[in-house]
């Protein structure tokens, strides 16, 4: 499976509360999740979100509530891969059972610009940054979690293991 | 090789004799729990699995905390889908408004989750239970919708991290004032995929009340769960409040941790967190000349009977600054009657503060007490992420009950040794 698109750039702790605010979660809607998505920290963040692009972040990415919204918002409105130096636990759970791959690269967000075309390859774990012609390798997820994956997410897999 | 507490009570629930940190195990749930927020995602999940019944109808726990009593007509909708499904899985745990608390104070409360558990919780605060030394983790709708379906989750087993607390908190200083001060120390990200692991001497010396304040904290340092010794005080809490079997779990004396840290709690000053992140703490006498809007006391946090009681004993005999608007949440139906009949209401309400029924509400910006565009609010509550509280140019800053309550009086960031005589 491939991901291709430009960079969207955010910084460390970019935490739930801004990625869906609270006042949004009177529904579970993804569409209308998508229309807020990075409100209060990026306005402009559903304008400029185009089908395939790849939010690259630095640490802690996710951190806070354990709202399932924050990663169904983000998939939602096109994004096809969040990469960050580290995400916060339960945000990385939620990613992996609801199917939005991402991936853990200390190395690329120093590398990236915001708008940089970016191309991952998820079979082999491998990001090349197009623009700035440099290629980056992640560890690929261990097997229990790419048959979660390989079944579309954990829902897939219960149903297909029990 | 020795096990930590947690990976104690993960190996027993998946069955096996040993696990080691890293390992990807399969375990056995007590309680999964949800509220009127991430339930109704979860059932939308639970219904693509295509199983007919809950696991088992007395393990699953639901609680419309998070905008109730309904605050519009989308919450109402919300509440009204995960009631209809409460009813029709016949589950045993639904809590609507009268019975309702604030999921982490009310499930300890009733007995639902006692030492030796696993629980998970579609809520980032079920860590809250390692209080009462379970094992108990913050999880997404999915993993509950699984969880209610299968009455089992996947976990990596956390490496953990040991916090030996000694010595004796001083006269303002709360469970609340020692987890910020621990956040601030390693970070919001600092227990990233561990667990806190709480022990020593100085455990002695916090209450329940404290301890649950601190492992509801766990997750603010990225932690997956934080996790007590149980002692007399838990025994005493347990056998009060729980009818369930529960186990109790040691650590081995060679179990392996990540970092040891030596927490003394008497040189521990009542703490604040800034904006925008719990890790940016202040401690009394760095608090400077920040003028507030509002106080929040409640929470899942701090909305326990002591916190109420911390409040009133800074409030008695003192009115609100006629600036500031304090609002006063105890967590649950009892916590309410209690306070009502120790007198601290009249307390509060002579003081110029509100009183609220159990919710959430302020805490997420959900209701009741939203903050307008450059407003400030001190609160007992657990996150001063950008627009928490309301507007995403209002300010949250975190603390204690005590610190809070004495915000209030003087109309800026105070702590209680600063107040006059009363």
């Amino acid at each position: 499976m491939i991901a291709k698109g430009k960079a969207i750039k955010y910084g460390d702790n970019v935490d739930t509360d801004v990625i869906i605010p609270a006042r949004y979660l009177n529904s579970s809607d993804p569409s209308e999740l998508a229309a807020h998505c990075m409100e209060d920290i990026d306005a402009d963040f559903v304008n400029k979100v185009e089908k395939g692009d790849i939010i690259v972040a630095a640490k802690n990415f996710g951190c806070g509530s354990s709202r399932e919204h924050a990663p169904i918002a983000i998939k939602a409105s096109g994004v096809s891969c969040v990469i960050a130096k580290t995400f916060a636990r339960i945000f990385y759970r939620n990613a992996i059972n609801i199917g939005l791959p991402i991936l853990e690269c200390p190395e690329l967000f120093e590398e990236t610009e915001e708008g940089d075309r970016l191309e991952v390859d998820f079979d082999t774990g491998t990001i090349n940054n197009i623009t700035r012609k440099k290629v980056f390798k992640t560890q690929p997820f261990p097997p229990f979690m790419q048959e979660i994956i390989a079944n579309d997410g954990l829902v897939g897999y219960i149903k297909k293991t029990t | 090789m020795g096990m930590t507490m947690t990976q104690k009570i993960l190996a027993s629930h998946a069955g096996l004799e040993e696990v080691v940190a890293g390992q990807l195990i399969m375990a056995d749930v007590d309680m999964v729990l949800g509220n009127d927020i991430t339930t109704p995602v979860a059932i939308k999940e639970f219904r693509k699995l295509g199983v007919g019944n809950v696991f088992d109808k007395s393990k699953v726990s639901i609680v419309p905390d998070h905008f109730c009593p309904n605050k519009d007509i989308k919450s109402a909708e919300q509440v009204k889908f995960i009631r209809e499904f409460a009813r029709e899985m016949e589950i045993e745990n639904f809590f609507e408004v009268g019975q309702m608390g604030i999921e982490h104070a009310l499930l300890p409360e009733k007995g639902l989750v006692t030492a030796g558990n696993v629980v998970i919780g579609a809520d980032s605060h079920t860590c809250t239970y390692g209080a009462l030394g379970a094992f108990s983790t913050g999880v997404g709708s999915t993993d509950m919708a699984c969880g209610m379906a299968t009455g089992k989750a996947w976990f990596k087993v956390p490496e953990a991290m040991k916090f030996e607390l000694v010595g004796k908190p001083g006269r303002w200083v709360s469970g609340k004032d020692v987890i910020l001060h621990i956040i601030g120390m390693i970070g919001v990200d600092g227990a990233l995929y561990k667990s806190m692991e709480f022990t020593g001497e100085g455990l002695a010396n916090l209450s329940m009340d404290d301890r649950f304040a601190m492992a509801n904290m766990a997750i603010e340092a990225g932690g997956k769960n934080g996790i007590f010794d149980v002692d007399e005080k838990t025994l005493a809490y347990i056998n009060e409040h729980s009818t369930k079997e529960f186990k109790v779990f040691k650590a081995d004396p060679d179990a392996e941790y990540s970092e040891t840290y030596i927490i003394e709690l008497d040189k521990i000053k009542p703490t604040v967190s800034f904006p925008h992140l719990p890790d940016n703490t202040r401690a009394e006498g760095e608090f400077g000349d920040v003028t507030i809007d509002q106080v929040v006391i409640g929470s899942c946090t701090n909305g326990r009977i002591e916190d109420m009681r911390m409040a009133a004993e800074i409030l008695k005999g003192r009115k609100v600054h006629s600036n500031v608007r304090c609002i006063i949440f105890p967590a649950t139906q009892k916590i309410w009657k209690q306070a009502m009949n120790e007198g601290l209401f009249d307390i509060f309400i002579e003081a110029g503060a509100a009183i609220s029924t159990p919710t959430c509400g302020p805490c997420l910006g959900g209701h009741m007490g939203i903050l307008a565009k450059g407003e400030r609010a001190v609160a007992t509550t657990n996150r001063n992420f950008v627009g928490r509280m309301g507007h995403p140019e209002s300010e949250v800053y975190l603390s204690g009950p005590y610190v809070a309550a004495a915000s209030a009086v003087t109309g800026k960031i105070s702590s209680p040794a600063e107040l006059q005589e009363v």
